[in-house]
């Protein structure tokens, strides 16, 4: 074969042996040559390999690349790469009107673009300073938490598919139906759902919904029963999970991680409690904490996370009562020239926007903070010294959303 | 049908005059505990500061950031470090606005602290002080262009190696500009399809 129709990878091969072996003649001229020197490996020598992990490995969730420096089936070092989804989304905000923005918010994380509206109108409504009012606050709610439920059984169903555990993803995705079937009924939408507005919501209800998404939510404990049953103390999951990413509370502020990552490692922080928004101030429900830090105690928040998430949607069903489901809101948004940051509690973890205003009718510059971007900063860390099966198993915990940490 | 009145406009019902909206206006926060804080620890450093819907803003000289982070991390209980992000305003000077978000979980509270760069300016990491503004400041850079000195790992995160231009700045538009796509030039000139001399190629202009 010629020269020039060796492609570039065989080339670098090339090289690479080539100045191998002229290292070896070097060696072997000088006298010098031992078991160590290059060219000479023994079956136990540390032999580093670079390893590409995606952009197209199916668990990767996406296209998520990790440069993995392995030797053998041990993860020395993990080099995340990320960018591939990249759509320039917080440039497409400062050409639009602030409404406008509010379908692009759905394209962020989406297996949870319900948050992903909320977090964003939050954001104009604190520069706004408007009141949303009460019955808007309530569905706002049973949106989010019904958004939760379907991003964690998301994750539960593929994090398990990942790790050989199929099953649970077939029931996994069968109330994952139901739900976004109830999205469905809701605004038109199964995932991009733009289904919140500035100041309030755009539609009321339909008739029924609430009789059966309560139906559903009484059904739901048992439900997640069932996954329990099939995961929780199933051996092969347990050896998969229990000890795998072991991260402490500090280290984790120290990344900045947050969501069920934060509260598995003891922390109980949760926006939702600590900073409430919207009426998350009056509902009864307990924030789940692990001590472990570990892959397993990552899965049992989130679980117990999904039966929390029952039983606020419940609470806000109760008191559900006819009312106003838009603020006070101008109809050309023009907000004074200040700055606001805002967040909620998304199913990832914080979820911000910081919104500078010019006093135009588009925003000056609209920033996302996405939980997912930086919570997969911590990838290389919590992979360190693993194996690459367990590498799997890690991204699968982090649960990241590449639409999420590209933007 | 046809014959059906339209009401004069002056018959109308007056809406009733809602009650003017208090003016929403950020308050001077130069007295805060926080920046008062900052202040006696690292004299010369604050700019300014100011309230507005409850989320302190203070401004710091550029040079002190890093020092800013560690004091606020030590003295102020700031141990998460939220975002970092970058604003441009192109025609001021300096042009860019560093914008830092930290949260305390003790005071259950957040502080934004800005820094000015101007075009070029070098801005102190603080990726050293917390380790979750490494690929935060790697996206401003990226992003902007804004380059922190000091950090270990400076490389586009978002865009690829190789791309024009910092997206993100006011004056890069949202398109027909060469963006670099042109990742293996010899082979692929235009950035990707048919080399030059396929003859499958159809040129589209």
């Amino acid at each position: 074969m010629t020269d020039d129709k060796l492609s570039r990878a065989e080339k670098d091969e090339a090289a690479y042996f080539a100045e191998r072996a002229k290292a070896r003649a070097a060696a072997d001229e000088a006298g010098e040559r031992t078991e160590a020197s290059p060219g000479a490996h023994t079956l136990f020598d540390v032999q580093e390999m670079e390893l590409n992990f995606g952009p197209q490995h199916p668990s990767t969730h996406g296209v998520l690349r990790v440069v993995l420096k392995v030797d053998g089936e041990k993860i020395l070092e993990a080099k995340p790469d990320v960018g591939f989804l990249h759509r320039g989304t917080e440039k497409l905000f400062e050409t639009e009107t602030y409404p406008m923005g509010i379908p692009h918010t759905d394209r962020m994380d989406y297996v949870a673009a319900a948050t992903s509206n909320h977090a964003f109108c939050l954001a104009i409504e604190t520069l706004l300073q408007v009141e949303v009012p009460r019955r808007a606050q309530l569905i706002r709610v049973i949106l989010d938490e019904l958004q939760r439920l379907s991003s964690h059984l998301v994750w539960l169903g593929t994090s398990g598919i990942d790790l050989g555990a199929v099953t649970p993803f077939w029931y996994a995705f069968r109330e994952r139906e139901q739900i976004l079937d109830f999205f469905e009924e809701y605004c038109g939408a199964r995932l991009t759902l733009n289904c919140m507005r500035i100041g309030g919501l755009p539609f009321d209800l339909t008739p029924g919904w609430t009789e059966r998404v309560s139906e559903f939510i009484a059904d739901l404990p048992s439900r997640i029963d069932d996954y329990e049953q099939l995961l929780t103390d199933n051996r092969i999951w347990k050896k998969r999970t229990v000890g795998v990413g072991v991260i402490s509370a500090e280290e984790c502020v120290e990344w900045g991680l947050t969501g069920p990552i934060l509260r598995a490692s003891g922390l109980e922080w949760d926006l939702r409690r600590a900073r409430p928004y919207e009426c998350y101030e009056e509902l009864d429900f307990v924030v789940p904490t692990r001590t472990g830090g570990d892959t397993y105690d990552r899965y049992i928040v989130r679980v117990q996370e999904m039966r929390q998430s029952a039983r606020i949607i419940q609470q806000c069903l109760a008191r559900l009562e006819p009312g106003e489901i838009r603020g006070k809101v101008p109809r050309v948004i023009k907000p004074v020239a200040e700055e606001v940051y805002a967040s909620i509690e998304s199913p990832k973890g914080e979820l911000g926007f910081y919104c500078v205003s010019n006093g135009t009718n588009k925003p000056y510059r609209m920033h996302v903070r996405p939980p997912s971007f930086i919570n997969l900063q911590a990838l290389p860390r919590l992979a360190k010294g693993h194996l690459v099966s367990d590498l799997v198993a890690l991204i699968g915990t982090i649960d990241i959303v590449l639409g999420e940490v590209d933007r | 049908m046809a014959g059906e009145e339209k009401t004069p406009a002056s018959e109308k019902p007056e809406k009733p005059k809602e009650a003017p909206r208090p003016k929403l206006e950020a308050v001077d926060a130069s007295e805060h505990s926080w920046v008062r804080s900052i202040r006696s620890a690292l004299p010369d450093t604050v700019v300014s500061a100011k309230q507005f819907a409850g989320q302190v803003t203070v401004v710091v000289k550029r040079e002190q950031i890093a020092r800013v982070a560690r004091h606020l991390k030590d003295a102020e209980d700031f141990k998460y470090c939220v975002d970092v992000t970058a604003v441009d305003w192109r025609d001021r000077q300096p042009r860019f606005d560093v914008v830092y978000h930290f949260y305390s979980f003790s005071k259950n509270d957040r502080i934004r602290v800005k820094c000015g760069a101007a075009e070029g300016e070098d801005v102190p990491s603080i990726a050293t002080v917390f380790l979750a503004s490494n690929w935060c400041e790697r996206e401003t850079f990226d992003m902007f262009g804004i380059r922190f000195s000091g950090h270990p790992d400076l490389r586009r995160i978002l865009t690829w190696d190789g791309f024009h231009g910092h997206p993100l700045r006011k004056d890069f538009p949202l398109e027909g500009i060469d963006t670099g796509a042109a990742v293996y030039p010899e082979e692929w000139p235009e950035g990707g399809g048919p080399p030059k001399n396929d003859p499958n190629r159809k040129v589209v202009s």
